[in-house]
């Protein structure tokens, strides 16, 4: 299963060195998403600081959204299942593979965001150490829940619309937790920032345990 | 003679249309066998059912030994299919996607070299990203794949479609040493004298059932 | 190995046929009696409560509604781990959670109106982000997106397989969601829906007319699912019906 993980996992990467989607598309999206952010909360930054982490993980939300749906198009434009179900590979770990690209790409993505979030809204990095290991969590459980619906909705004529609606509420709770420790630790406070990283590494590891069982079974017919 | 596919009335469905409406096959170990029928037979369905894609529902069916109501994930490790779609990376490389796509199936990588160059990917066309290809060179990459794998049983879906003569003539011989190998084929084509010189039965499908010889009429 | 093709068992001529169609008709009876009942009770005969006013009679269809809500959401993801597990694989597993999970987001949906009522003269805005309230609202949402997948186009068994999975994704999620919020707004303000605090005593009429309304409501939800569950069974008899003469009509293209 890891072997096959590993191997998903650099094909992924790989396949976006070549064609730099995340880097060219999905990147830029996020940076826009913040400038809108900015322009419709006004220029003030007396506003825009403290929200700035809410912002930022609302822009990293909806950008995870755009790379587990280029994740799968990867695969086939229309039907991802039939390639991987004969590709010949363990179900659980195209699942790791794929969660874990995605994971790499929106790790690379939140570096950049954190670069945009200090100069747009002038927010204050400090507790990097904490913002970090949130970003680590959060970023996890997002993968893992993101490949694992990308599985459910793939094959499906409605998948582009039916992804977000399926996605976003479920993770109200890596927004809430991810964003209130990076308040924490912008805010310098960052040892009360434990619980909420407790919330999110839980997530994570409760996330990426049922994607991995139940991804086989998605792709199957019946 | 091991059997390699058993089919006993085998019902498959597309949500409520049966593709399938009862199709009883034996087709034993190192045979060739060629299955023709009009458009909308099934032919592609029948093939999708015995690399274990498509589900059934009723019937029994088994494949190499794999029992199609089980577990078919171990049975697709040991099949290969050759159909419309290629299940190639248009990014990557000729080579990474031959050797991405044996990896994947337990096969050695290092045989993707042998592949390319009877397919005649060799050579400047190997580092070629796999979306620059035409249609025709596409195939013979999905081809290559498939040689460079050997599984047991052999599923081309109108395999000779989009090939050039050279390609076509590598396609027969291909067949020919499968079998030599010890796989089994079953291929569909509508170009039926092709495939009638290299098969060694031909199975007659129409209507989602298989037609036995005794009710065919000339 | 064989699988058999079985058709879904309408039984409606037979004995049990009768006996459920009348129970089901006692049950429509009671929860119409219970409801109205109820109605009457809140309105007209409890008291008014101390600090509450007359406000304190949403009590008694906005607990026992967001009780359904639950309950709905419980029994539609029960029925989808059912569904799910090879042993106890059933299409009825599916047809129960679907029918669970179209009356639970009605229910849902009252909950949070009756809740927004409940704020106005309370809070004074129709929304507070509430624990309770929040976790309902993204429950509201993940009940709209499951619906919105079992209506999608494609092969029944594919949709059920998916819609059981998301269902039960949805059911894990939901405490975790509660917990967050919770946490989150314990560190801004106290609980806004704190009964205790107000010092809200049910006693009396009041707390005979809050259980008549759980129970009502919960008869509510039994007879909506009985025909909700009944129409979905009869959908699908009439499918497999159909596939028989469809295998027919297959066999005889090859002319």
């Amino acid at each position: 299963m890891l072997h096959d993980a590993a191997l998903v996992c650099g094909k992924d990467l790989r396949i976006e060195l070549r064609s730099r989607v995340a880097l060219n598309q999905v990147v830029p999206f996020a940076v826009a998403v913040l400038v809108l952010f900015g322009l419709a909360l006004g220029p003030d930054r007396a506003v825009l600081a403290p929200a700035a982490a809410g912002l930022f993980w609302v822009a990293v939300l909806l950008s995870a959204v755009l790379a587990v749906q280029r994740s799968f198009a990867v695969e086939s434009a229309d039907d991802a299942r039939d390639g991987l179900r004969l590709s010949g590979l363990d179900p659980a770990g195209i699942f790791l593979g794929k969660a874990a690209a995605v994971g790499a790409e929106l790790l690379v993505l939140e570096g950049v965001l954190t670069i945009g979030v200090a100069l747009l809204y002038g927010a204050r990095l400090q507790g990097g150490l904490v913002l970090a290991g949130a970003c680590l969590a959060a970023t996890a459980g997002l993968a893992g829940v993101g490949i694992l619906y990308g599985a459910m909705s793939t094959g499906l004529r409605v998948k582009e619309t039916l992804l977000p609606l399926l996605l976003v509420p479920l993770v109200t709770p890596v927004l809430l937790g991810a964003t209130k420790a990076w308040d924490e630790a912008l805010a310098g406070t960052p040892s009360r920032a434990g619980g909420w990283l407790l919330l999110l590494a839980v997530f994570a590891v409760l996330y990426l345990a049922i994607g991995t069982v139940a991804f086989g079974p998605l792709l199957e017919d019946a | 003679m091991a059997s390699a596919v058993c089919l006993r009335e085998a019902v498959a469905l597309a949500g409520r249309f049966p593709l399938l409406a009862g199709v009883t096959l034996d087709v034993d170990e190192g045979e060739i066998v060629h299955v023709r029928g009009p458009n909308g037979a099934g032919k592609t369905s029948l093939l999708r059912l015995c690399c274990g894609l498509l589900a059934l529902r009723s019937g029994s069916g088994n494949v190499l030994g794999h029992d199609l109501a089980g577990d078919r994930q171990s049975l697709r490790r040991e099949v290969g299919l050759l159909g419309h779609a290629t299940f190639l990376y248009d990014e990557l490389s000729v080579e990474e996607n031959l050797r991405f796509a044996l990896r994947a199936s337990g096969a050695d990588p290092r045989r993707s070299t042998e592949a390319m160059e009877r397919l005649g990917l060799g050579g400047r066309l190997r580092h070629l990203a796999v979306g620059r290809l035409s249609a025709g060179q596409r195939r013979r990459v999905a081809l290559a794949v498939l040689a460079g794998r050997r599984p047991r049983l052999w599923l081309l879906d109108e395999p000779h479609a989009g090939l050039d003569q050279e390609t076509r003539d590598l396609l027969d011989e291909l067949i020919v040493e499968a079998r030599a190998a010890g796989a089994t084929v079953l291929l569909c084509s509508h170009e039926h004298a092709r495939a009638e010189a290299v098969c060694d039965r031909v199975v007659r499908l129409a209507g989602g059932r298989v037609i036995p010889e005794s009710a065919r009429v000339a | 190995m064989t699988t058999v093709l079985a058709p879904a068992p309408v039984r409606s001529g037979t004995r049990s046929g009768r006996w459920r169609v009348v129970a089901v008709r006692v049950v429509g009876a009671a929860a119409l009696a219970g409801v109205v009942l109820t109605v009457w009770l809140g309105l007209w005969v409890t008291p008014q409560a101390v600090g509450f006013g007359n406000l304190v009679r949403l009590l008694y269809i906005h607990p026992p509604m967001a009780w359904v809500a639950f309950l709905a959401y419980g029994v539609a993801s029960l029925a989808s781990l059912l569904y799910l597990w090879p042993r106890t694989r059933h299409r009825r597993y599916d047809r129960l959670a679907g029918a669970s999970a179209e009356v639970g987001v009605v229910f849902t949906g009252l909950t949070l109106v009756s809740g927004s009522i409940w704020g106005r003269p309370t809070w004074g805005t129709y929304w507070v982000w509430d624990p309770l309230l929040t976790s309902t609202a993204i429950l509201f949402v993940l009940y709209l997106g499951y619906l919105a997948l079992r209506r999608v186009p494609g092969d029944p068994e594919v949709v059920a397989r998916r819609a059981a999975v998301a269902a039960l994704v949805a059911f894990v999620d939901v405490p975790i969601v509660y917990f967050s919020v919770s946490w989150w707004r314990s560190l801004h303000q106290p609980p806004t829906i704190d009964f205790t605090g107000r010092h809200l005593y049910v006693h009396g009429s009041m707390a005979w007319t809050l259980l008549l309304g759980f129970v009502s409501f919960t008869l509510c939800y039994v007879w909506l699912m009985a025909h909700r569950y009944r129409l979905a069974a009869l959908r699908d008899a009439e499918a497999d019906a159909g596939l028989s003469a469809a295998i027919e009509e297959r066999r005889a293209e090859a002319g």
